[in-house]
């Protein structure tokens, strides 16, 4: 009859412990010729509940550089301590702000030191480089990363980027050349291409933050998109 | 004990019961190279626990409350357990997970702020330095595999402002105007944060209407809860902890709930 004594007779299940969490969030970065543009939902979520509505995953680096990242939350709340502190002693050692270029290759050193208990955080660096053109440096979580066009990462990663690919780089088109895209149009795709990804992805949503770097500055803008 | 050794797959198995196989290291029963004792001192899992923590904020302070049962799996343990910690005159700590972590740091908290006192700088914890702080011991002990397995909430007044800020036990930490962990993140938050968006500038009175409300609906719903609990008002006033309370119930409808017997 049974196979084993007392087989219905389990102990309790017993937790156990994980240092790791998935709290969602995508992030979206192009560069233009003379801008670069970051894109972020604002909610942070756990499993099938909302955190929070208002959280967006861009931090402001410097003036000049912004920093996308995404992944558990803890690991980027302790991440971008770090990187902003090593920027702060930058700036007092040298008189000036990290250029991007460099930020990109300090985060890359961050990420591997912690190559066998790794930052579970996909990044995004943008800001202008030395000749003042956009530039956009994508990472993996333990700190392999080079300089593109466009890259989405995150959770729904997945969805933007085929979309940026065709539109941005031209891709899986006949007799088109790749051209740059004016900012304006820029703006109204990436609100376009996060409204459809909050429709299918669960882990986006609640609204997102654009923020353009130019040579005056950084600015952000908010777009809402559906909260459910 | 059968295992692949250097004698391949036709191992001749153990030299006797308990023994190494050939190529196998033998350990003395009794002996220190057992790795049991490395383990012994981390919380791999919780023990005495607390359920949920709500926090609600309204115009010019913040109310939070818990229930004071210590659970021991499904056993309702101990019913005395207040798991709301008063900080100092701005800043109140509230405590979801394993008790004995709670009551850890509790001692640790209550030896800095008079450590802090002896200073007689002006300066203390306030909410947003505690949320801070707490984030970075909590993330510490993540990372060594160690964990304090709770999950905190601290609420108070920060530079004349309402705050609420939420760790857990892996450093995931936030603030939001309305929070709560353990089951009341399922039951109670939708309630709250409908209430609160309907109604932005909520006076206390109706934020602690509001709790009052969710906590009788957590007793109701939530196995692990116990119709007695503290609320905590934080204002400018300084910081307010009452209770124990207890909501009306009525189970009038109870024994018309069949199929579960």
């Amino acid at each position: 009859m049974m196979g084993e004594p007392l087989s219905d007779y389990k102990a309790p299940v017993q937790v156990h412990f994980s240092p790791y969490e998935f709290n969602g969030g995508t992030i979206l970065a192009i560069a233009g010729e003379d801008y670069a543009l970051i894109a972020t939902d604002t909610r942070l979520s756990q499993g099938f509940s909302i955190h929070s509505r208002e959280s967006p995953k861009t931090y402001p680096l410097s003036e000049k550089t912004v920093l996308g990242c995404c992944g558990f939350h803890g690991d980027v709340l302790t991440l971008t301590k770090v990187l902003g502190a090593r920027l702060q002693i930058f700036e007092k050692d040298h008189n000036k702000p990290m250029p991007t270029p460099s930020v990109a290759a300090m985060l890359s050193t961050i990420l591997y030191y912690r190559r066998f208990f790794p930052y579970y955080t996909h990044n995004l660096v943008v800001g202008l480089d030395e000749e003042g053109k956009g530039c956009v440096y994508s990472f993996d979580p333990v700190g392999s990363y080079e300089r593109e066009f466009y890259r989405a990462k995150g959770s729904a990663s997945a969805m933007l980027q085929p979309l940026l690919d065709n539109q941005l780089g031209g891709k899986n088109q006949q007799g088109v050349e790749r051209q740059a895209m004016p900012l304006k149009q820029c703006v109204a795709m990436v609100k376009d291409v996060f409204t459809s990804a909050a429709e299918r992805d669960i882990y986006t949503g609640d609204s997102i933050i654009i923020s353009v770097v130019t040579k005056e500055g950084t600015k952000s803008e908010q777009f809402p998109l559906r909260k459910d | 004990m059968a295992s692949s050794s250097m004698f391949g797959p036709n191992n001749p198995g153990a030299f006797w019961t308990g023994g190494p196989a050939p190529g196998q290291f033998y350990n003395f029963p009794g002996s220190q190279s057992t790795s049991a004792q490395n383990s012994s001192q981390r919380t791999l899992y919780p023990v005495v626990t607390g359920t949920s923590v709500l926090g609600v904020q309204f115009e010019g302070g913040v109310v939070m409350a818990a229930d004071m049962l210590g659970s021991y799996g499904s056993l309702a343990r101990f019913r005395d357990c207040p798991r709301l910690l008063k900080v100092n005159d701005t800043t109140v700590l509230g405590a979801a997970g394993d008790y004995a972590d709670f009551q850890y740091l509790s001692n640790v908290i209550q030896q800095q702020v008079i450590d802090e006192e002896c200073l007689n700088d002006g300066f203390g914890y306030t909410p947003k330095s505690l949320h801070c702080w707490l984030t970075r011991v909590l993330y510490n002990r993540r990372s060594q595999f160690n964990p304090l397995w709770n999950t905190y909430i601290v609420a108070g007044i920060d530079d004349e402002k309402p705050f609420l800020g939420y760790v857990d036990k892996i450093g995931m930490a936030y603030e939001a105007p309305s929070l709560a962990c353990g089951f009341g993140a399922y039951l109670a938050l939708p309630i709250i944060r409908d209430a609160m968006e309907k109604n932005p500038t909520m006076t206390q009175d109706e934020a602690v209407a509001l709790i009052d409300r969710c906590m009788k609906l957590l007793f109701y719903r939530d196995a692990r809860s116990l119709n007695k609990y503290q609320v905590a008002v934080i204002t400018k006033a300084g910081v307010d902890i009452r209770g124990p309370i207890k909501s009306e119930t009525n189970w009038e409808v109870a024994h018309m709930i069949k199929g579960y017997e």
